[in-house]
């Protein structure tokens, strides 16, 4: 049973769940400020895990991804999502489209199905993590939900690089990361992404006063 | 198969319940005094407010029926009973065969349906309000509840709070990862049940907020002091009970004398440690709207069921 399994699989197992955790505060959080910091947490938690993983494994390159980790999606994206959320004023509350009690019910049946779908998969891994790619699957399509349900522009970006998390997960799980070259150029992408997005939010902002998503369903000036 | 030495140490266990659980109680006022930069009650005050209302006479409503004067007693021995089931000082306790960890949820169901009761009793507006709120708190915080004990339940492979201790706290150390969302979804329960900040204020009798106040307001003098403390109690249960299930190191074993006395500073440790962070986080938590206090204990029920599949998903097989 589970004495079998080493401890370093057991801390990457709760690191795995601790992200899945914060996934579902960030569902049920109602302030910006507070998304911005679960999501910076988060960061931090696939960091540490990655990291543990490059310890077990002593696979160098996992190192670079851990520190790039660290780096962007700790520090540096939370850090520009602050400042954008200072330069656009936005205060109070993240409007949701659903009500959040619903919102996580829904939640927890795509945990069911990620963890359901995951585990014919993760049963051909070999590797010690294979464990958390069902969880690796739930964040992805937690923060799905969350850039369903979610109305307002910075909460959307947030489940995008929160996304973005989740496939780095499943990618340590699965198979100890990806090429160095993919990874940087992901990295490149979620950045340049988020760069190029708060620039959005102005251009969104001067065209409607609001930062609202709602208003761009209409695309004719009238 | 009883033995003398269970029987003292149950006997012990409970005594020790009577005596701390006012202290804790006391602990968690000073705690909150301080961080609100007020200058802190004595220790010793739950002991002060129990002397004197044991001291005052019993003013009985003209319309009170003998339930009313039955429901302190009854809430008071259900209280005990989970402070004698709850593995506190050691697993050899000979009551615990008496309500697993299910029947110690309908043991706190009970009182809760008494006190209810007697609240609505009288016939008062508060204390019918009150009832219907406190059910309506206890119905949303039971299921979360059954979850966590379900969680640890499959952990441990048996319902008996006694055997899940034995389990966790002496078998090889492993992590988990289930048990850290069962504990988030237990302390969220656990304040909601004991009445304390972002459920309910036990400092308030403003009619808008109270629950566990509104429902206790007719009652005076030695019925009351037996209310608040089964209040004490049941705050102390919870904490034990948290303490048993996500932090059972130290708890002594059957015929372990030794441990039995290591037990205990270890356990007034543990609980001046959880009572401080108990009132940290009533201090940085505001009271929550009773109209949001579903969705908080929803949250509770959500995070326990999702223990149970992190449970099933990462712990099981393999």
């Amino acid at each position: 049973m589970s004495a079998t399994i080493p401890l370093t699989a057991q801390l990457i197992n709760l690191c795995a769940s601790v992200i899945l955790l914060l996934t579902f505060a960030m569902l049920a959080q109602r302030r910006v400020m507070q998304l911005i910091n679960l999501f910076a947490l988060q960061g931090f938690m696939l960091f540490l895990s990655t990291l543990v993983v490059a310890v077990t494994t002593g696979q160098s390159h996992l190192y670079w991804s851990a520190g790039l980790t660290l780096l962007l999606k700790a520090l540096l994206l939370p850090w520009i999502l602050n400042r954008l959320m200072h330069r656009l004023q936005i205060k109070g509350e993240v409007e949701a489209l659903i009500n959040i009690p619903t919102t996580m019910l829904v939640g927890i049946g795509l945990v069911i199905i990620a963890f359901n779908v995951a585990l014919p998969i993760s049963q051909l891994s070999h590797t010690i993590t294979r464990g958390t790619l069902g969880i690796a699957l739930a964040v992805v399509m937690l923060a799905f939900l969350m850039m369903i349900t979610r109305r307002k522009a910075i909460s959307q970006v947030v489940g995008f690089l929160s996304m973005e998390n989740g496939l780095f997960l499943a990618a340590t799980s699965a198979t100890y990361g990806m090429p160095m070259v993919v990874e940087l150029g992901i990295a490149l992408d979620v950045l340049v992404g988020a760069l190029i997005l708060g620039v959005f939010f102005f251009q969104i902002r001067d065209q409607f006063d609001s930062l609202d998503i709602h208003h761009m369903e209409r695309l004719k000036d009238n | 198969m009883i033995s003398i030495s269970g029987l003292i140490g149950q006997a012990f266990a409970i005594a020790l319940a009577l005596v701390l659980a006012p202290l804790l109680l006391g602990w968690l006022g000073m705690c909150r005094a301080w961080l609100q930069s007020r200058s802190a009650p004595p220790l010793w005050q739950p002991y002060f407010m129990l002397r004197k209302l044991f001291n005052k006479d019993v003013v009985l409503a003209e319309t009170a029926s003998p339930l009313f004067r039955f429901a302190p007693f009854v809430v008071f021995g259900c209280m005990v009973l989970a402070c004698a089931i709850i593995p506190t000082l050691s697993t050899d306790l000979p009551l615990a065969p008496a309500a697993d960890a299910l029947a110690l949820v309908g043991v706190f169901g009970l009182a809760r349906v008494f006190i209810s009761l007697a609240a609505m009793d009288i016939g008062t507006s508060f204390g019918t309000l009150g009832g219907r709120r406190e059910m309506l708190i206890g119905f949303l915080a039971e299921p979360a509840l059954l979850m966590v004990i379900f969680t640890v339940a499959m952990i441990a492979q048996s319902t008996s709070v006694a055997t899940i201790v034995e389990t966790l706290a002496h078998r090889d150390f492993i992590i988990y990862p289930s048990l850290a969302f069962a504990g988030i979804a237990f302390t969220f329960v656990a304040f909601a049940e004991n009445a304390r900040v972002p459920v309910d204020n036990p400092a308030t009798h403003l009619e808008l907020t109270m629950i566990h106040e509104a429902m206790i307001l007719e009652y005076s003098g030695r019925h009351l002091a037996l209310i608040e403390w089964a209040a004490c109690l049941k705050l102390y249960a919870y904490s034990c009970l948290g303490l048993a299930l996500f932090l059972p190191w130290g708890i002594a074993e059957r015929d372990n004398f030794m441990a039995l006395v290591a037990a205990i500073p270890l356990l007034v440790l543990k609980l001046l440690v959880g009572g401080f962070l108990l009132a940290l986080l009533e201090t940085v938590n505001a009271k929550l709207r009773i109209f949001r206090a579903p969705e908080y204990l929803g949250t509770a029920f959500l995070l326990a069921v999702l223990g149970l599949l992190v449970r099933l998903l990462l712990e099981v097989k393999a």
